[in-house]
């Protein structure tokens, strides 16, 4: 199974990301942000950076980028898409999933081992998961406050579709500790935490918690 | 206003030229013009002013910088030594890695936040002009006291500066220092430190070969930013002015710099780069010069070509300016189309504004006109030299007299321990460094508050072998050491830098410095700088690390008052096996405690003596560089043979506040009883040379079978376990209080 990567302008994360999906035995297929081309990929993840210098609104920019014009309307079918952090926010400005990310409560950047609880675990990047399952994953990010109207925010609860919550100290401020959503069908998840950090017990953080998020799509992806 | 053309200069031998104004001496004027034989033109005169001035030429520090050449140790890890824009090591499985520290204090005063960030930005540019990849960066910061009004302004603005444009860049940041003490409320330090990584066959050096040859400026255009900001700032002292010299920092943009980053990388993969150079302080001219010079020797320029953010800029302007993410390359006129399409790829702008020449000369016009017509060695390598005069100061000898041997000491030394274990400079740095990404790039496997930070060796680059390697960093310093004994404390700094790689279980490998001092026209400061110089190359030469490069930084001086001379060691170590790093500090219950090294009874600039009694004399602690080098070997075979589950330094604070942070690395307690008949020299002493480890029991015989073939002193204190940490028959504190104390400190000043 093939999963592309996106390398934006300003993307930090991806040389992580394609370790993660290597590890998971998938093929990490680099894909640029200049092309109109998904290269068939079977799902796509968003890594974290910080695009375009991030000078205008985090994500703003990228949601324009040629690659996008791709994604948006294959996601929209059913592609499987993951973002984390920077990727989550281009979700969410891309339209894909609702919402916002603004500046943390505590103004700084804010990067430590954060305890995450997962409460939807059907998606198809969470599937290997129990629901209400602990689990810890580094958090890094300057804007990762989840904000959303109240009205978004009653839809998202009471349709399951907050996927992960922050366990005790709420990092940024996020409304209902929300650290990850997804869409109606599933298929696009975003969150502000980085699986990929925390795949291999000698790097990264302590434990590897976020093999499940690898392993679950490549599952989905072998069963299909 | 008239351009200043080299045929003006020759019509106009007596015009005034303001050389006083931009930092230079009359004699110094009067060697240009014996050069030129005429007087230079405007732009001949800010090309030699920034070139010659004592952050770019050494001018003051060079006679005795020698000494580490002239004592280096022989090494065969060295690859490229000082001189270049940083030295490179060879790693073994055909990598290579190069690092660095530079200063960038003076605009950090001025403008925290810029200041900082463009210091990594600075860094960051040395260790790619080498052909490598930086890899992480680390910080080693000085603040003045933790309850002085400016402290307030200055570290919240550096901390930013640092987590902005790290961030931003993608670099993780894996450790380095923070200290707190009044000498340098006025004149903080902020050192940074960078590592890059790249194939041993592909090191890239500062070199304009082959006439014909383009010569192209890439990265961001050229704007009034930072005109003469190395000159002017870091070689002058801070009056009142420092209002008036802000335009003169540069503002960093990081974007633009991972942009370049990721173009020189595949710049290099494609072999389109002939000579390449960062654009640092003193910027164009700089990088023209010293090009030319290693080169062919010739260079032509048109100034006109430079793109400007800033039209208006006139050439001594654009000679001078210290725009940010700017690199200089040059390239055979075959590969420039490829060079041009990689720039394009990354929307990084890319000009060609001139050709190698093999006249000897650099030369530059300005709408046609020459107006630089020069040597281009007489700026970049002949600059003045300076023996400057130096003596003892005058108060060394009462300083060293007044011992703490005279000092109150404590009965309670549970009350010792939790007041050193929260003091501003052995709390928690994590209100600092969980502003900084220590996880970007997937391959940190030790990064504060670990010892030393510790990557493995994993980058996808063409041709390059797979290979279990590690690299591990440490940078130390002790300016109070340092002000009691300027070459012991530089030997100090240098022994617990290699002291801090050791205990990962890395064999330590080479040495980068960054040396901070007041003005070198200070007779006094003059000798703390050779003593401390003196003092490192000696050291290096014993422990056989090489110094590979680094900076030194003058002037951090107010008034006549200087800081605490502070000498910053950074040391660079490898492990073959990545995977048998030893973690920081107790790991599981059950473990083995055990001390190695010898203690003495030495609190001469102890954090004690400064903090019960804020006391500064007598002598620091004792060299041993042979027990350093026997400490390092025990670990090093005891790290490969898989004995050691934990370790962690000893230093300032001693083995308590050693025994207190490896409680809190997990969480784990552990109790132990004191080797000595003194409980308090046993807790608090900062004699060098010692680590704390932790093992299985099963282990303990064959290291202390290891231990006594190198003759390193070795003492079973007790086991792990538990929530508490309790000190036999002397004091015992909760795992969680401990914590408590640690963690409160410096959220409670900057929130």
């Amino acid at each position: 199974m093939r999963v592309g990567v996106v390398t934006f302008p300003g993307t930090l994360d991806d040389q992580d990301a394609a370790r993660a999906l290597r590890l998971a035995g998938a093929e990490a297929v680099p894909l640029w942000h200049a092309d109109h081309d998904l290269k068939g990929v079977d799902a796509v993840f968003l890594p974290g950076g910080f695009s375009y210098g991030d000078y205008l609104r985090c994500g703003a920019i990228s949601r324009f980028a040629p690659l996008m014009t791709e994604l948006v309307p294959a996601a929209q079918a059913g592609l499987p898409v993951l973002g984390t952090c920077n990727g989550f926010q281009i979700l969410c400005e891309a339209q894909l999933l609702p919402g916002a990310l603004v500046r943390n409560a505590g103004l700084h950047y804010v990067c430590r081992d954060q305890g995450i609880r997962v409460d939807n675990a059907t998606t198809a990047w969470t599937a290997d998961f129990s629901e209400g399952q602990e689990i810890t994953l580094p958090v890094k990010h300057g804007e990762g406050r989840y904000v959303a109207d109240a009205g978004t925010l009653a839809e998202l609860e009471s349709s399951g579709r907050v996927v992960f919550r922050y366990t005790g100290s709420n990092p940024n401020g996020s409304l209902n500790d929300i650290a990850g959503i997804t869409n109606e069908a599933g298929n696009v998840v975003g969150l502000m935490p980085h699986p990929e950090h925390a795949v291999e017990e000698l790097t990264g953080a302590p434990g590897v918690d976020g093999r499940g998020f690898f392993s679950s799509i490549v599952r989905k992806l072998v069963d299909a | 206003m008239n351009l200043d053309t080299v045929k003006r200069a020759e019509q106009s031998p007596d015009e005034h030229m303001p050389f006083a104004e931009l930092g230079m001496k009359r004699d110094e004027y009067d060697r240009v013009v014996a050069i030129l034989g005429r007087r230079p033109t405007g732009s001949e005169l800010a090309i030699y002013s920034v070139m010659w001035s004592e952050h770019c030429s050494y001018k003051s520090s060079k006679v005795h910088l020698r000494q580490f050449g002239t004592k280096a140790p022989k090494s065969e890890a060295l690859l490229v030594g000082m001189g270049e824009n940083a030295g490179v090591v060879d790693i073994g499985d055909g990598w290579a890695a190069t690092f660095k520290i530079e200063s960038h204090n003076h605009p950090s005063y001025v403008e925290p936040h810029q200041g900082a960030a463009t210091g990594v930005g600075g860094i960051v540019r040395d260790i790619m002009s080498m052909g490598a990849r930086p890899v992480a960066v680390m910080d080693s910061l000085r603040f003045g006291g933790l309850d002085q009004g400016d402290t307030r302004r200055v570290l919240p603005g550096v901390v930013e500066g640092i987590s902005h444009y790290g961030n931003c860049l993608g670099l993780p940041n894996i450790g380095g220092e923070v200290v707190f003490d009044p000498c340098y409320i006025g004149n903080p330090l902020v050192n940074a430190l960078c590592v890059g990584l790249l194939r041993k066959d592909q090191i890239k050096l500062a070199t304009a070969p082959g006439p014909g040859n383009k010569v192209v400026l890439f990265g961001a255009r050229t704007g009034a930013d930072g005109i003469g900001g190395a000159s002017v700032l870091a070689s002058a002292t801070f009056e009142d002015e420092s209002q008036a010299k802000r335009p003169a920092v540069q503002v960093g943009d990081p974007f633009m710099e991972k942009l370049l980053i990721e173009c020189c990388l595949e710049l290099y993969q494609a072999d389109v780069v002939v000579g390449i150079q960062d654009l640092g302080a003193a910027g164009v001219s700089c990088a023209t010069t010293e090009l030319a010079a290693k080169g062919t020797g010739g260079m032509d320029v048109d100034l006109n070509l430079v793109p400007l953010r800033d039209p208006t800029l006139r050439p001594e302007e654009i000679l001078m300016s210290e725009s940010q993410e700017r690199m200089m390359a040059v390239v055979t006129p075959g590969d420039i189309d490829a060079f041009l399409a990689i720039c394009a790829k990354w929307d990084v702008p890319a000009t060609v504004i001139g050709e190698v020449t093999d006249t000897g000369r650099l030369v530059m016009t300005w709408d046609g006109e020459v107006i630089v017509d020069i040597p281009p060695g007489t700026a970049a390598d002949d600059g003045p030299v300076y023996e400057r005069p130096f003596h003892e100061p005058l108060g060394q000898h009462d300083l060293n007299l007044d011992t703490p041997d005279s000092l109150e000491r404590p009965a309670d030394l549970r009350e010792t321990l939790l007041q050193l274990v929260a003091s501003p400079n052995l709390s928690s740095r994590e209100w600092v460094t969980s502003q900084y990404d220590r996880y970007v790039r997937g391959n940190t496997v030790l990064a504060q508050p670990a010892d030393a930070g510790l990557l493995r060796v994993s980058e996808v680059m063409p041709g390059a072998e797979d290979t279990t390697r590690g690299i591990a960093l440490a940078t130390d310093g002790n300016g109070r050491y340092a002000k009691l004994d300027p070459y012991a404390g530089a030997q100090l700094a240098l022994s617990e830098a290699y002291r801090n790689v050791a205990v990962t279980g890395a064999t330590p490998l080479a040495v980068t410095n960054c040396l901070n001092f007041g003005s070198p026209e200070d007779p006094e400061v003059m000798w703390q700088f050779a003593e401390a110089v003196r003092g490192l190359a000696d050291a290096c030469k014993t422990l056989g690390v090489p110094v590979t490069g680094g900076n030194v930084s003058f002037y951090n001086q107010t008034g006549t008052a200087a800081i605490n001379p502070t000498p910053v060691v950074g040391v660079l170590g490898v492990i073959d096996d990545v995977a048998k790093r030893v973690r920081s500090g107790f790991t599981a219950e059950g473990l083995r405690v055990v001390l190695l090294g010898a203690t003495y009874d030495e609190f001469g600039g102890s954090e004690w003596a400064h903090i019960a009694h804020n006391h500064l004399g007598g002598l620091p602690p004792r060299v041993n560089l042979e027990a350093e080098r026997d400490l390092a070997s025990v670990l090093t075979e005891a790290a490969r043979q898989g004995l050691l589950e934990g370790s962690h330094d000893l230093s300032d604070g001693g083995l308590g506040i050693a025994l207190a942070e490896a409680c809190l690395a997990q969480g784990i307690g552990a109790t132990v009883s004191l080797p000595g008949g003194d409980a308090f020299v046993d807790l608090f002493s900062e004699s060098a040379a010692r680590v704390l480890v932790c093992l299985k029991p099963e282990n303990f015989e064959t290291l202390t079978d290891l231990c006594a073939r190198l003759d390193v002193p070795c003492y079973g204190l007790g086991e792990t376990g538990g929530d508490r940490l309790v000190v036999e028959g002397v004091l015992e504190a909760t795992v969680a209080e401990l914590r408590t104390s640690h963690e409160a400190t410096l959220p409670g000043v900057f929130g």
